[in-house]
């Protein structure tokens, strides 16, 4: 490998890798599109939980692994996914375009929202966005007409139970590839190095003149409408809301934090890994009641203390494995000036001229 | 004259937002950590209170002497082992940490006692009042709850500013590194710090029961929110700030509930946010420490 001399060095954007990624991740959607042929409806319903724990998850792990805002409110926009597909139901249409039409509509709320929830900051922005969150639940129940404080059913939906099936399945697959989709090119972006700077640190990526707070509002938006899109999903499968209380629960951050916390913040492969740990969590402990939360807190506490990386992130650490190529590696260019012979490498290459320095990983050394 | 009466009680109602205010004021002021159990720490203290007068029939009050100090000591030691880690990984760790406890706590209480209430009677104390004017008449309990409110408001003050423990705090606020050189353990100041606030919260959530009648696991989330809006209202950094902003806080709930029983939690969060909006340095300007 050619030293790394300043002025003939280039900026990897690991356009190989993404190649591949692009192609595999097309194969597994359409493998996954194609399950309900092959599988029972009972099976692929199942999946639908996975599907929006994900896309959860991923929301939840831009706003605080990458913006570095921990929010404890976005059951605040899962709920109103969830609403927003009466209303748009009522309205005339069907209940699938609802749920991509409130979602915008949730979208612009929350770009509103973000100038009350950006006044504060760390800790009192977690509280300040659960405020909210009450707030919201306290104002829908006082519609009538959706229900008041008892929940209500879809009127105008789907009356044969293995179609709606089939295009809940769908659509929350869509949702979910739109969000992993959107995510990986988001943080690929040049606002995506924005981001994990600001997660690095916030005041030097400030002086370096990333516009912080346009950064923060744009995942804040962003985080709300795939929160929204997730919790129209719940909606439509479970035929309506049960109970309002239960879909503005702050447990739905508690599952949110779990999962990222678990996969390893900060990462895109993280949050998918905790989804599906808590799944499976989900299918065989469950049944043990409250206790089951009880031990997820637990599990969260000594996680952050004791695995703060998460067990992508150890693993990662270990093999150097990514499964989505977000982060940069800096490479010699060969040139005639380079004196020292090729295949040299420093034993211990400055931190600035290490070759391997991908954000992600330069991120976790950092933290630790 | 009932508008007047729904103030005064709003007024009352504000000493025990500021007493649940003020735990969480000195966490965030000394640590820099929002406990986000601050409510469940509340609640805890309001149970053992009712366990311990359901089980070894012991009365609130003496039961607070054992109560108050115990959540202290749990303070001390959830700072020391969780939160004193939790501090040197980074922001969001204690964040998330507290996050964890405030999920732990409710739905143990739930599995352990039910969802019923847990009853904290204090005998004719509740319903004990001073008529003060035709139609005007004010509870000796939520009366007793303000003057204690005050009291440790002006307690903590004084403690912070007079004496050497008070002082070390302010000083691991400002500089916990040059305290360290002074020679003084900081974790231990913020471990007392964190003691102190869980002690308070404690005597918060005992007069909480008393006032309600008894304790259930969901109260934990409303309190800590109540506390959280009172401090933001009032001002970061001022104690008696807090007190104003409890005071607020309490009146807009009560005048709200004038108008229709299931209005004052919404209105309450609505004056929040829009004190978050139009003055978000809080309604009393500080220059004090915490």
């Amino acid at each position: 490998m050619e030293p790394l001399v300043p002025g003939q060095v280039r900026v990897d954007r690991l356009r190989r890798r993404m190649i591949i990624v692009q192609i595999l991740g097309a194969g597994v959607i359409v493998a996954l599109a194609m399950a309900p042929y092959v599988f029972e409806p009972a099976v692929t319903s199942q999946w639908i939980k996975l599907f929006y724990l994900i896309t959860l998850a991923t929301a939840w792990n831009l706003l605080a692994g990458f913006a570095g805002m921990v929010s404890v409110g976005q059951q605040a926009y899962i709920g109103l996914g969830a609403y927003g597909v009466f209303v748009f139901n009522d309205l005339g249409l069907d209940p699938y375009s609802s749920a991509l039409v409130a979602s915008v509509a949730i979208g612009v709320i929350a770009f509103a929202l973000s100038f009350v929830a950006f006044r504060l900051r760390g800790g009192y922005f977690a509280i300040g966005t659960w405020v909210i969150a009450e707030a919201v639940r306290q104002i829908v129940i006082r519609f009538d007409s959706l229900g008041a404080g008892r929940g209500r059913g879809i009127s105008d939906y789907t009356a044969d139970p293995v179609l709606r099936n089939l295009f809940t399945y769908w659509l929350a697959l869509g949702i979910l590839t739109a969000t992993l989709i959107g995510a990986l090119f988001l943080l690929r972006s040049r606002m995506g190095v924005a981001l994990q700077s600001i997660r690095d640190n916030e005041v030097a990526a400030r002086a370096l003149g990333v516009d912080v707070s346009r950064a923060k509002r744009i995942v804040f938006v962003l985080a709300a409408v795939m929160a929204a899109l997730a919790g129209s999903v719940i909606c439509l499968q479970q035929i309506g809301v049960q109970s309002p209380s239960q879909m503005f629960s702050v447990s739905f951050s508690a599952f949110m934090i779990f999962m990222v916390l678990i996969g390893g913040i900060g990462t895109l492969e993280g949050p998918i890994l905790g989804a599906v740990i808590y799944y499976v969590m989900d299918l065989y402990f469950s049944q043990m009641g409250l206790w089951y939360l009880v031990v997820l807190g637990v599990l969260a506490i000594a996680v952050t203390l004791f695995l703060p990386q998460g067990i992508w992130g150890a693993l990662r650490a270990r093999f150097d494995i990514t499964l989505f190529p977000v982060g940069h590696r800096v490479v010699a260019v060969p040139g005639p000036r380079s004196s020292s012979p090729a295949g040299a490498r420093p034993s211990q290459p400055a931190p600035r001229t290490d070759p391997q320095t991908d954000t992600t990983a330069a991120s976790a050394r950092t933290e630790g | 004259m009932v508008i007047l009466n729904a103030l005064v009680q709003g007024v009352l109602l504000g000493g025990l937002f500021a007493m649940a205010a003020l735990g969480l004021s000195i966490a965030f002021g000394i640590l820099r950590v929002v406990n986000l159990a601050h409510g469940e720490i509340m609640t805890v203290g309001a149970y053992l209170a009712a366990v311990a007068l359901s089980t070894l029939g012991v009365n609130v009050w003496l039961s607070l002497i054992v109560v108050v100090p115990l959540l202290g000591v749990v303070g001390y030691w959830v700072q020391r082992l969780l939160l004193q880690r939790a501090l040197s990984l980074g922001e969001l760790a204690p964040l998330l940490v507290t996050f964890g406890i405030a999920i732990i706590i409710p739905n143990a209480l739930i599995e352990l006692f039910t969802t019923n209430k847990q009853a904290i009677p204090t005998g004719d104390l509740a319903v004990r009042s001073v008529q003060l004017a035709e139609g005007l008449r004010i509870g000796v309990l939520p009366l007793l709850t303000m003057l204690v409110a005050v009291l440790l408001i002006a307690g903590t003050q004084l403690f912070l500013a007079r004496t050497r423990s008070g002082r070390y705090m302010r000083a691991a606020a400002d500089d916990s590194e040059t305290l360290r050189l002074m020679g003084v353990d900081h974790r231990r100041v913020y471990a007392y710090a964190m003691g102190l606030a869980f002690a308070i919260a404690a005597l918060g959530g005992v007069f909480f029961g008393m006032r309600q009648g008894g304790v259930t696991p969901f109260d934990g989330q409303l309190l800590v929110l109540f506390a959280f809006e009172a401090v933001i209202i009032g001002g970061l950094g001022s104690l008696w700030g807090t007190l104003a902003g409890g005071i607020v806080l309490g009146v807009a709930q009560t005048l709200a509930g004038v108008v229709s029983p299931e209005l004052p939690l919404l209105v309450g969060n609505l004056v929040f946010l829009a004190v978050l909006v139009l003055r978000p340095t809080g309604i009393v300007r500080s220059k004090v420490v915490v």
